[in-house]
């Protein structure tokens, strides 16, 4: 096995951004606070200091106006990348991103395009309340015309972003805070995942996991029980919402007949109920238990840990899931994976404030 | 200004205005089957600001879109079929009159959400400043647009980075069917407006192409030497309803009174009447220029009207690029 190179999350995207700005004069990142000192959570630090101002920029605080600019750059020949520190600030844009910008190369019969990243936060946690830690994911998904992409390792954060910069369409990626810190093996040289590939992560045959970000490492971690348990678990790390790898997932779950599905966002008409009608519309007959999906109740983000630790699922809900798929006894209360660390924190080392 | 770019300028405007009605008078026959937003009565502010384009300039546009895309030399044939929602239309018959593109005259598209074309304009003109390029933008926009949040973040940002873009509010006094006087301040011009953000502004009579051209060439050397942009707010009227090919006065939101007055200011007749009192122009050469106009206008129609449908397997063409 070659020498792995660990880095972590943060440090894969700002590599993506600096060898697709080192590739391609054309590519410029904006968004508020990109060049200051804490730099997105370290993924836009440095930067400034190898491309200039002209190409990594801060901006006004006009979400909308700055996203209609991004797109207006990139239909005569630019591609921006537009950063929001949270998804929940991006929301004021929506009329350029899902008016303007995934219609724009349909609409005029396919003879303009519109290359542009969003890069969008969502996270958990440490009373990031019912504005700051929202996971709309499947809003994008719904937009014909947008990707949607949600890496989950190092590895994959910096081949999506890389594929996602020079995708000649509206691209949404979509980075869980909670990743930042994740490490693992990353490439030096610039190298692409691409989109609309789903990852099996780790193979079994008893259930499908599939799942979207954090809940991936969730996912990772149920499994570890899971499988002293004796239930062996297959789980496929979705990466591109949109497009949809149908046929990963379609298969793994024709060899396991059983499905659990762990996104990141609301349950009710969420991410997770497109992932169990592919599944049912196509396998209905294989499936030997209902298919299962965990997700955020239907209520906004609460501020307080003393809320939030009954909102936010994590591997015990996947466990439970899974279990229950197989046909064994269940008990919602039982903590199968004891915590080692405060539910509202992504590590120990976690102090906030973000 | 010389004889023959006052002639070419009136030309342009009886051209769009003679495109425009036999749009309404074929549009009865239901075979133009989506949304179109006449501009007769508006027609010398897109003549007078395109005047000064060349094809390496940017517009973007509006709902009203057709003056804007016919006076910057957007083709006749394929807006028509795009209007009749053919193969052979500008946008192959995904757009309509709302969505209307021509790229090789810079006429990079319109879309009717109100204002939400403005940031794209303001975008072109962006990476033309990123590029380093010699071009300029214009935004079309009408006065309901200024209400929007997204309007004033153009301002703002076009005047943070001296972009070379040039914001034309065309006001008709009208959103649809609400007045200037429920929806903004009396007494407060939406002109003044950009002053605030120290863009050059400028007031003008949007009935009157010398005015408009006069106001543009400012705004347009303005932005080709690097100065930063204007906002240049045209006062005008639409003669028909917002939205169709019908006269709408009967409906009582507006005055007779009101529209009598501004048919007087007629833009085509005021030209007409100043070329003809100079001698530039005879009755005889508004003859001809007419017959040139509707022999154009046929030719276009026949071509949207036998021009084929589009089929059911380009429906899912171009969701993506690849």
């Amino acid at each position: 096995m070659p020498v792995q190179r660990i880095r972590p999350f943060f440090q894969a995207i700002n590599e993506a951004i600096a060898q697709c700005m080192a590739d391609d004069p054309y590519v410029y990142i904006i968004g508020l606070g990109v060049p200051d000192p804490k730099g997105i959570f370290g993924t836009t630090l440095g930067l400034v200091e190898k491309f200039g101002p002209k190409r990594v920029m801060d901006m006004p605080t006009s979400e909308n106006a700055m996203t209609g600019i991004a797109i207006g750059s990139a239909i005569v020949g630019m591609r921006p990348i537009m950063t929001h520190q949270r998804i929940d600030f991006a929301l004021l844009a929506l009329d350029q991103i899902v008016n303007q910008a995934a219609n724009w190369h349909y609409m005029f019969g396919g003879q303009m395009h519109a290359p542009l990243v969003i890069r969008m936060i969502i996270g958990r946690g440490w009373g990031q309340g019912p504005q700051h830690s929202q996971s709309l994911q499947n809003w994008f998904a719904h937009i014909p015309g947008l990707k949607v992409v949600m890496p989950t390792t190092p590895y994959d954060a910096k081949g999506l972003l890389i594929t996602s910069i020079e995708d000649n369409n509206p691209v949404i990626f979509l980075e869980h805070r909670w990743l930042y810190h994740i490490k693992g093996h990353v490439p030096e040289e610039i190298y692409r995942v691409p989109l609309g590939q789903a990852s099996v992560i780790r193979q079994g045959k008893d259930v499908t996991i599939v799942s979207t970000s954090h809940m991936t490492l969730e996912a990772l971690r149920a499994s570890q029980l899971l499988e002293k348990e004796g239930v062996r678990t297959e789980i496929i790390d979705v990466r591109t919402l949109k497009p949809l790898d149908q046929a990963t997932i379609l298969e793994s779950v024709r060899k396991t007949g059983r499905l659990v599905v762990a996104d990141t966002g609301w349950r009710f008409c969420g991410y997770s109920a497109e992932i169990i009608a592919c599944v049912t519309e196509n396998l209905f007959d294989e499936l030997k238990s209902p298919p299962i999906r965990i997700g955020l109740p239907d209520c906004p983000s609460p501020t307080s840990p003393a809320l939030s630790r009954y909102y936010y699922p994590g591997a015990n809900e996947i466990i439970n899931a899974a279990l229950k798929s197989v046909g064994r006894k269940t008990n919602k209360e039982t903590m199968y994976i004891k915590p080692t660390k405060p539910h509202d924190i992504p590590d120990a080392d976690f102090t906030g404030p973000f | 200004m010389d004889k023959k770019t006052l002639i070419r300028l009136f030309f342009q405007m009886l051209r769009i205005r003679i495109i425009e009605e036999k749009i309404a008078e074929h549009y009865t026959n239901q075979e133009m089957r989506c949304p179109v937003h006449l501009c007769i009565g508006q027609e010398a502010i897109p003549v007078g600001v395109c005047a000064h384009l060349t094809n390496e300039d940017y517009v973007m546009s509006n709902h009203r879109s057709h003056g804007h895309y016919l006076a910057k030399g957007g083709g006749l044939k394929c807006m028509m079929a795009e209007i009749y929602g053919k193969a052979n239309g500008c946008s192959s018959g995904k757009g309509g009159s709302m969505h209307l593109t021509d790229p090789s005259v810079g006429f990079l598209g319109a879309t009717p959400i109100v204002a939400s074309s403005i940031p794209i304009a303001v975008g072109t003109a962006f990476a033309g400043q990123l590029k380093g390029e010699d071009r300029v933008s214009v935004a079309f926009f009408g006065d309901g647009a200024t209400e929007e949040g997204v309007f004033h973040e153009c301002l703002n940002f076009a005047a943070l980075k001296k972009l070379p873009i040039i914001f034309i509010c065309e006001n008709n006094l009208y959103s649809v069917y609400s007045p200037l006087q429920v929806r903004q301040p009396e007494g407060r011009r939406i002109s003044t407006l950009a002053k605030g953000h120290k863009i050059e502004t400028h007031l003008g009579d949007g009935n009157d192409v010398i005015n408009v051209y006069r106001l543009t060439k400012k705004a347009v050397e303005r932005a080709r030497s690097e100065k930063g942009p204007s906002l240049l707010e045209f006062m005008t009227y639409r003669f028909r309803e917002h939205c169709g090919p019908a006269f709408d006065n009967d409906l009582g939101y507006r005055s007779k009174s009101e529209a009598l007055g501004w048919e007087h200011r007629c833009p085509i007749k005021k030209m007409r009447k100043f070329l003809g009192d100079k001698g530039i122009i005879t009755d005889g050469d508004i003859v001809q220029m007419e017959k040139e106009i509707e022999d154009e206008i046929d030719s276009a129609l026949t071509y949207a009207q036998k021009g084929p449908f589009p089929t059911e397997d380009i429906l899912m063409d171009h969701v993506y690029a690849s």
